[in-house]
């Protein structure tokens, strides 16, 4: 392994409290270390850039079964994007829904090192894990579906939430899975037969309980496991007006299970939850009752889910929300359930400038942005690909970093909408120490990998350097050389060797795939269990449900002792 | 005598799971849960004519060295200017990735059998999307099975008893026992008609006239199972109601169908040589049902209309979503077909007839499926794997094809291979090496090695990295 040392930078570092200090970084065996024998170690000129830790996305769309059938669905979209092969890379097409190797450079060239691929039907789990391992240069990690899986049905109706919690570590290592995603709990249930819940109190057809019980209980599930991550929820009634009152319901109800000022609940593309009024006519913005209620709990953490105006694929796990869109747009539409467990659904979106509403969404994603005060409780994410391709994040660290590029683009949206955003009236801007916290501390954080998103000694040698002196250089002023810096890396360092220089790749690599191994006290018991009542559930054998480690290309599990 | 259980019956899209297999000296003895068609693969597959590879030398396929053929394939490849690479759909995950490989490091292009059956069901996807689900969803949940221009009883033999009509769920229960019943009175039926035959002296011989009416139980609020196909097949007598169709008006009957879920009136008497009041009375309990799925097969796919058909079809069921839940799926042939769709797509973007000559994935049916170029002419070489295209394809496309260097990767001795200038036998994917297979509704299946492969037979994926290792070898050389 080489030795690397990055000198003279511009250092962000906000979980070691460093904010734009001139330093050196020190690489030795893929960690970052107190310092390497200059003469022995390859020696990158960093003096007028930034440093920071390589980025972290808590939740991309990327891999697995609902992806590939929005790639299948899309073909307009790969026709005018295209990477041509090199001598060391793979081809590939895809705007909005790239193909698994142009995803991996992508990611990579803009300085990015470890995503979160949010959604896996636990019974596609290895069509997930399949494209992971083609999936290259970054690090990653899978969230399997539980919201609506009749064990946890079942389970949690009987309040038996030590079973519950015991059936969930099976899962999480039959499907090598790295936290709880709950997508509109119950809601995805009743989709089998067509239906949906209207609010956390409503409660699930044929299973006698209610989304907020759902919730709660997996809550405690994840405690009782000790999972790095918190509970990753959805929130019921996504993408209809007025369902602020539902994300605050959501937050509300799991309050007294916190203790500390440890987060317990991660809402997740905000955003899409965040909406007052009666219908689409009157759609208003709800960020200020949400950040509000987030400033004052220490309990919830946000992701964006950013709106951009571009021409993008909305895919998500939420069957009948997808087909309310569907009906909304009569544009073609994929649903796809899956048995026992959870459904699907794809439906290609164009957000447009001159739509109020779209307009309106646009305008909450930065308005929550704003106005949740500490940016370690929200991280930038479009939902990649449901309110944009992740490629258009550098524009949206331009939009937060400078009032004057907000402006620019309010001019240009809908105008009932422009009157009724909130944006005008908020001065904030954020510096790159903020802008470090939303796009990678504070999401290794909320996903306590330990080794990512800082670059103090001992952190995995994940390193992105943006070619932007910030003495040079005032964000509020030149958004436009903000986003062309965070574009392209001059150089993406993983795991301490270049991979990517000057928006090119240097060198592919393959990541890790991480996943939790809960250590349960008697896990013979429930695996007893899960056989003598599999083919009750399932249409495939117990035997062929489990994914061996073998399957993943860098298997990288992360034990945890349980209290089950 | 050991036994391999949970064992994935390579042969259908159904991907069987349950099978257990009997192994004694390395050698498969016998075979339980399986089909027909899936024991006689396990039991009858090595009946080989080769295992040595093969390479045409003075016209003569002869026995060769592998790495003699590795070579030789390479050059092949890496010579030509515009190759094309076939098959696909009966091998493994971890073969078509690096097929797929091979195709982009060759500038080739890459097509699976999806060409010949379901493309038009992908290109309507591509148009209209569509709604579907995973086979144990209908097996908890369907209360309408339509199976449309397929035949599962014979094609895909488990499938009614595995995820339809006839398995137990968590809301719907099998149906087994009335098509026992059914099947009892359709006997006593044809005893008694025989009889009447015998005292009329009537032609016994004389097709039994088509009746369209509906039986009571397809108004009942429980499970029932509908076949519509041009002729009357085993699958019928499964189903609770027949409902025969014109061949080639498939379409006309689907949009008679759109037309009366939307509550419009059809003014003609019949659609598709079937009464109107029958349509009427089936689309009420298509609007009736819980949740109802459609099956379709190559009836559908590769009759007049094509993906016009399918179009349709897809529509009906958007349509019938906005009153009730309504799922529509293909049945897939071969046993990995969805999984060459899968595989390409993530790689790619797209599912088949892909086109890598420009450095980039290119997609345009018609244009690059491998069938249209042959015709054209504009092929140099061409290597085929798990499939059969002299067989199968159009007369002009196969004289193309074997007109210029051929590789084939197949363990049967088919028409292609005997015309193949290299010939690979692989060990069989699912009996005698391990992947990976997607079912029909693109659940991944493991396959597993049940016995060893003989001598010097390799994985279809080895045999693949080794040509693509040569090829690079031979394009790093300088010329």
């Amino acid at each position: 392994m080489t030795h690397l040392i990055v000198k003279n930078g511009f250092v962000y570092d906000p979980m070691n409290h460093v904010d734009g200090e001139k330093m050196d970084i020190a690489v030795a065996n893929g960690k970052i270390v107190e310092k390497v024998e200059e003469k022995k170690a390859e020696s990158i000129e960093a003096s007028g850039m930034i440093v920071m830790p390589g980025g972290v996305d808590i939740h991309t769309h990327i891999a697995g079964a609902e992806v590939n059938s929005g790639r299948l669905l899309r073909p307009e979209d790969h026709f005018r994007d295209v990477e041509a092969k090199t001598a060391i890379t793979r081809s590939g097409v895809g705007y909005s829904v790239p193909s698994t190797f142009t995803t991996g450079y992508r990611y990579s060239r803009m300085g990015y090192t470890t995503i979160m691929n949010p959604s896996m039907p636990p019974l596609e789990a290895r069509h997930t894990h399949e494209e992971l391992n083609d999936t290259p240069m970054v690090d990653k990690a899978s969230y399997p579906l539980l919201g609506d899986w009749w064990f946890t049905l079942e389970y949690l109706r009987d309040g038996k939430i030590k079973e519950c919690a015991a059936h969930v570590a099976w899962i999480m290592v039959a499907t090598k899975g790295y936290a709880i995603k709950i997508v509109n709990p119950g809601g995805l249930e009743a989709w089998g037969f067509g239906q949906n819940v209207r609010s956390i109190d409503d409660p699930v057809p044929h299973f006698n309980l209610t989304p907020k019980e759902i919730i709660r209980g997996l809550c405690k599930v994840n405690k009782l496991l000790h999972m790095p991550h918190t509970i990753h929820v959805h929130t019921n009634n996504l993408g209809k007006a007025g369902n602020y009152a539902t994300a605050l319901d959501t937050m509300k109800c799991v309050e007294n299970l916190a203790s500390g000022d440890k987060p317990i609940i991660h809402i997740t593309h905000c955003q899409f939850s965040a909406y007052k009024g009666s219908d689409w006519r009157t759609l208003k913005s709800g960020a200020e009752e949400i950040a509000k209620y987030v400033n004052h709990h220490d309990h919830v953490t946000l992701d964006l889910g950013q709106v951009v105006f571009t021409n993008t694929t909305t895919m998500t796990a939420d069957g009948p929300f997808q087909h309310g869109l569907y009906q909304l747009t009569s544009n073609k539409w994929v649903n796809h359930d899956v048995e026992t467990e959870t459904t699907g659904g794809i439906v290609p979106f164009r957000y447009r400038r001159k739509s109020y509403v779209h307009a309106i969404q646009w305008s909450i994603g930065l308005e929550l942005a704003l106005m949740v005060k500490n940016p370690w409780r929200i991280y930038l994410t479009t939902d990649h690909p449901n309110a944009a391709p992740f490629i258009t994040y550098p524009q949206i660290i331009s939009w937060l970093m400078s009032r004057k590029a907000r402006e620019k683009t309010m001019l240009r949206i809908n105008k009932r909408a422009r009157h009724k955003s909130l944006l005008p009236s908020i001065e904030r801007e954020y510096n790159l120490g903020e802008i470090a916290t939303v796009t990678r501390a504070g999401q290794a954080k909320a996903l306590d990998l330990k080794q990512k998103g800082h670059l103090g000694i001992g952190a995995d040698a994940d390193i992105a350097i943006y070619n932007m002196n910030p003495e040079l250089v005032d964000p509020s002023k030149k958004p436009k050389t903000v986003r062309k810096a965070f574009e392209n890396t001059a150089y993406t360092i993983k795991n301490g060797e270049i991979v990517a220089k000057d928006a090119k790749i240097a060198k592919p690599v393959n990541g890790k795939t991480f996943w939790v191994n809960p250590q349960l006290s008697s896990p013979t018991e429930v695996a007893d269990d899960m056989k003598r009542r599999f083919r009750e559930y399932w249409t495939i054998e117990y035997e062929n449900y489990s994914i061996p480690e073998s399957y993943l290309a860098t298997s990288t599990p992360i034990s945890v002792k349980a209290e089950v | 005598m050991p036994v391999v259980s949970k064992v994935t019956c390579p042969v259908c899209g159904s991907l069987c799971d349950d099978i257990e297999v009997v192994v004694k000296n390395n050698v498969i003895t016998d075979v339980k849960n399986a089909c027909a068609v899936g024991a006689a693969k396990f039991l009858d597959y090595s009946n080989r004519k080769n295992v040595k590879p093969l390479v045409r030398k003075n016209g003569k396929l002869v026995e060769v060295s592998l790495s003699e053929a590795v070579r030789k394939s390479a050059k092949i490849l890496a010579d030509a200017v515009y190759p094309i690479m076939y098959g696909w759909s009966s091998t493994s995950c971890e073969a078509i990735r690096v097929g797929l490989e091979l195709a982009e490091e060759v500038g080739a292009v890459i097509d699976n059998t999806t060409t010949v059956c379901h493309g038009p069901s992908i290109l309507s996807v591509k148009d209209v999307g569509i709604a579907s689900s995973t086979l144990g969803q209908l097996r908890h949940r369907a209360d309408l099975i339509i199976y449309w221009g397929c035949n599962p009883w014979s094609a895909h033999p488990r499938h009614v008893e595995r995820y339809t009509a006839f398995s137990d769920g968590r809301f719907q229960k099998s149906t087994w026992r009335a098509y026992i019943s059914r099947l009892g009175g359709a006997l006593s039926k044809k005893r008694l008609r025989r009889a009447i035959n015998l005292i009329l002296r009537r032609d016994a011989f004389a097709t039994p006239e088509v009746t369209h009416e509906i039986p009571y139980t397809m108004f009942q609020k429980k499970r029932k199972m509908v076949l519509i196909d041009i002729r009357r097949t085993h699958s019928a007598d499964a189903a609770d109601y027949f409902l025969q169709v014109e061949p080639n008006k498939d379409y006309e009957l689907l949009q008679a169908f759109r037309m009366l879920v939307a509550d419009e009136e059809l003014e003609v008497d019949q659609v598709a040589g079937v009464p109107v009041k029958t349509l009427e009375e089936i689309a009420d309990v298509m609007i009736g049902c819980e949740l109802g799925i459609i099956f379709f097969g190559q009836g559908l796919t590769m009759t007049e209309g094509k993906l016009r058909n399918i179009d349709s079809a897809i529509s009906l069921v958007r349509d019938l979503n906005q009153r009730t839940k309504f799922l529509i799926m293909p049945m897939r042939g071969h046993f990995n077909v969805t999984g060459a769709n899968v595989v390409s797509t993530w790689q790619t973007g797209y599912p088949f007839a892909v086109d890598f000559s420009q450095g980039f994935p290119r997609y345009n049916p018609g244009e690059t499926s491998v069938i249209d170029i042959l015709c054209r002419e504009e092929t140099d070489a061409g290597l085929v794997i798990a499939s059969d295209p002299v067989a199968h394809f159009p007369k002009k496309a196969a004289q193309n094809l074997v007109r210029k260097p051929l590789i084939v990767i197949d363990p049967q001795t088919t028409p292609t291979s005997l015309m193949a200038d290299v010939v690979f036998s692989p060990a069989y994917v699912g009996i005698e090496a391990e992947g990976t297979a997607y079912r029909m509704d693109h659940v991944p299946l493991p396959l597993k090695k049940i016995v060893n492969p003989p001598s010097p037979c390799l994985s279809e994926a080895e045999i693949l990295r080794r040509i693509l290792q040569e090829v690079r070898r031979l394009r790093s050389k300088p010329n």
